[in-house]
């Protein structure tokens, strides 16, 4: 299938800030196809996002476009969905943004199953401050504030997301570029909290630090962690040592927030007559 | 027809007057003593089909008023101490985005948790440099019922004007006091809509000066595509570092405020003619001022009341008049001098500046206020 990018973007916005390298640009060309596949209408589709690397993509994205502060993307959007329901609202950050400090609001947007798509582009580091832990930098990795080796646990952001109450989470990689645009046309599609999370690389200020001598590395990565989840229920604990499902993990039916709440308006408007 | 009255607390007429200036979405979180105004919205806005929704802090609470501003609905929320200190980030982002949005803080006594249910007024040099880098503020400050819901209908009427977050501080007795109120009849109070953009669309720029220092501003939703963004901008919104732009629109923002102070000011004044001392006093602490006033008259003082009900822009020139006819200026707040530090700002040394400070979570008596009239003259 030929997809239109142009007609997605703002070309003249372009070039993008992004580094040679980065895993940022594959994954806001998944979410392009799947945008395009989708036929979004443009005016009536949001595009948000809180501060980071990531957080740069709506810039370049020719729809209602907001660049919040950091982590604070969801809080926002849910506010867009709830004074005009019939918006498509779109998220898209990086995991500090999205699971540090906007981890609350991800976990509350996650709860009130509101409809929106939130792509999470995972690189596993503060890209954009110069390569901080994350809270998904894998413990005893090197980041510029773990000189030392992490000390910190991780978090699985697609089981945060389920035990919260998303109502779709699927995970894929940069490596899997062609996933990236099939799951997140999925998540549009579903009507609720659909988070897809996308692991993706950061050569500048995570890679470097660590045992990645160069993208391709990085990507080899990616290729060798993923399992598709049918392929998992064959393997043994053993083999999935290390290893993060990919594909659909979770999807169920659940009342969507905005839906519950023209039912209050329904009650309160009854009673008040 | 007779005019339908209420005995209402200030918090609530705080949420009738929103509703009254077309306000249809509330994003809140419960903290006391502004609780009343969420309970309220979360009443009346789904029976006019609007929308209210707890979030799970205040920095949401304000995240999502301003995505609900966007999307051009006009949208408000309300909180206390701990909870205002909490929206400053955002409250920075509303002033550089220039999103209209009224935030009710009902002062409460602090730092930190404070005194929750103890009156306070001590937010409100927070309410003008609270948030970080420079920004233009409007902070207007009710010290009665009716007022409460008059200043906030205003206060949606300012911030759909001049594009920016507007800040309703009235302290916790003003919140909590019952008095009657009129409802004003639909019409009775002047609503303003904000300006929506009528170029095409591939014209549409969020921050386009040839409008003025106020551009219109478009709908999420709409035929108008544009991106917002918290960084320095540019007039067609997106991000830049170009010195000679930055500074431009660093100076529209607070030359956009600076140029309608006459239409932003507003006080009121008791007996200031032929004054000697003057108490300046907002919130329920010029109450205690103008019984004070009445008080010194009867005894032959030369007494008078100047009442600031916007607090931000700071009604500076009318108060260096008033210095120059007086002995002295009483400044009372629940607080330990913070308008205080205006008011010595604008007066300079034209007269004397006293300040009556209170943080025990009591209000400042008339006595107390004609004991330091009578020090000073
Ligand atoms: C309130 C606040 N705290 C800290 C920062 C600094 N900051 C900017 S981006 C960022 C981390 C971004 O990391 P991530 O969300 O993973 O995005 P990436 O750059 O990796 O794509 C931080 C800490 C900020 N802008 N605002
Ligand atoms: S710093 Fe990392 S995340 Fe940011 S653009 Fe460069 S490679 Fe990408
Ligand atoms: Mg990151």
């Amino acid at each position: 299938m030929a997809y239109d990018y142009e007609k997605n973007i703002r070309p003249g916005k372009l070039p993008h800030i992004w580094c040679p390298g980065c895993g940022h640009g594959i994954a806001m060309k998944g979410l392009i196809r799947a945008m395009d596949t989708c036929g979004l209408d443009k005016n009536n589709t949001a595009m948000v996002s809180g501060i980071g690397c990531a957080s740069r993509l709506p810039g370049y994205m020719d729809y209602c476009t907001l660049h919040t502060a950091h982590g604070r993307a969801a809080a926002f959007a849910t506010g867009i969905k709830m004074a005009k329901p019939e918006m498509n609202v779109i998220c898209v950050g990086g995991d500090g943004d999205g699971v540090a400090i906007g981890g609350n609001h991800f976990i509350h947007a996650c709860r009130r199953n509101i409809d929106m798509t939130y792509v999470v582009f995972n690189n596993y580091i503060y890209g954009m401050t110069g390569g901080q832990f994350s809270p998904t930098t894998p413990t005893g990795d090197k980041a510029s504030t773990t000189p030392y080796g992490n000390p910190d646990p991780t978090f699985d952001i697609s089981k945060l997301a389920i035990g919260a109450g998303a109502t779709f989470v699927a995970r894929t990689t940069a490596f899997h570029a062609t996933q990236i645009d099939k799951l997140i046309v999925q998540g549009i599609k579903h009507k609720g909290m659909a988070v897809i999370e996308v692991l993706d690389d950061c050569p500048t200020t995570y890679g470097r630090r660590n045992r990645f001598r160069s993208v391709v590395d990085m990507m080899k990565r990616l290729k060798d962690i993923a399992v598709p989840v049918a392929a998992a229920g064959k393997m043994s604990p053993e083999q999935l040592e290390g290893k993060v499902l990919t594909g659909v993990l979770h999807q169920e039916d659940r009342p969507e927030y905005c839906e519950q709440y023209t039912e209050v308006i329904k009650r309160a408007q009854a009673q008040s007559e | 027809m007779a005019k339908k009255v209420a005995l209402l607390q200030g918090n609530e007429a705080c949420a009738h007057g929103a509703v009254y200036a077309g306000c249809t979405f509330f994003g809140g979180y419960p903290i006391t003593p502004s609780t009343e105004v969420a309970e309220v919205m979360s009443v009346e806005l789904p029976k006019i089909g609007g929308a209210f929704i707890q979030m799970e802090d205040e920095i949401a609470a304000m995240a999502s008023i301003l995505g609900g501003a966007l999307t051009g609905a006009k949208a408000m929320t309300a909180t206390s101490g701990p909870g205002m200190s909490l929206k400053q980030e955002l409250l920075g982002y509303a002033c550089i985005a220039e999103i209209p949005c009224v935030i009710i803080n009902v002062m409460r006594g602090g730092p930190s948790t404070g005194m929750p249910t103890g009156p306070s007024q001590s937010d409100v040099l927070q309410a003008r440099w609270g948030t970080h880098g420079d920004h233009p503020a409007i902070a207007l400050a009710p010290s009665s019922c009716q007022e409460i819901f008059s200043e906030t209908v205003r206060a949606f009427n300012l911030a759909e004007k001049y594009r920016m977050p507007v800040q309703v501080v009235f302290d916790e007795i003003v919140g909590h006091m019952r008095e009657r109120i009129e409802f004003p009849e639909p019409g009775e109070l002047e609503i303003i809509d904000r300006t929506e953009p009528t170029v095409a669309p591939e014209d549409y720029k969020p921050y386009d000066t040839q409008f003025g220092d106020v551009a219109p501003l478009a709908a999420f939703g709409s035929e108008y595509r544009y991106h917002v963004t918290g960084l320095n901008k540019a007039e067609d919104g997106f991000p830049t570092t170009k010195a000679e732009l930055v500074d431009a629109e660093q100076r529209r923002q607070i030359r956009k405020i600076e140029d309608a102070r006459a239409d932003i000011e507003s006080n009121e004044e008791y007996q200031t003619e032929d004054a000697e001392v003057i108490v300046l006093a907002y919130g329920s602490t010029a109450r205690s001022g103008r019984y004070a006033v009445d008080r010194l008259r009867e005894e032959g003082v030369k007494a008078g009341l100047f009442r600031p009900i916007t607090l931000w822009p700071f009604p500076e020139k009318r108060v260096q008049e008033l210095a120059k006819q007086t002995k002295g200026i009483i400044v009372p707040e629940m607080n330990l001098g913070q308008m205080v530090l205006e008011v010595e700002r604008v007066v300079a040394r034209d007269c004397a500046v006293e300040l009556i400070g209170r943080v025990d979570g009591e209000p400042i008596t008339p006595t107390q206020i004609m004991d330091k009239v009578k020090e000073v003259l």
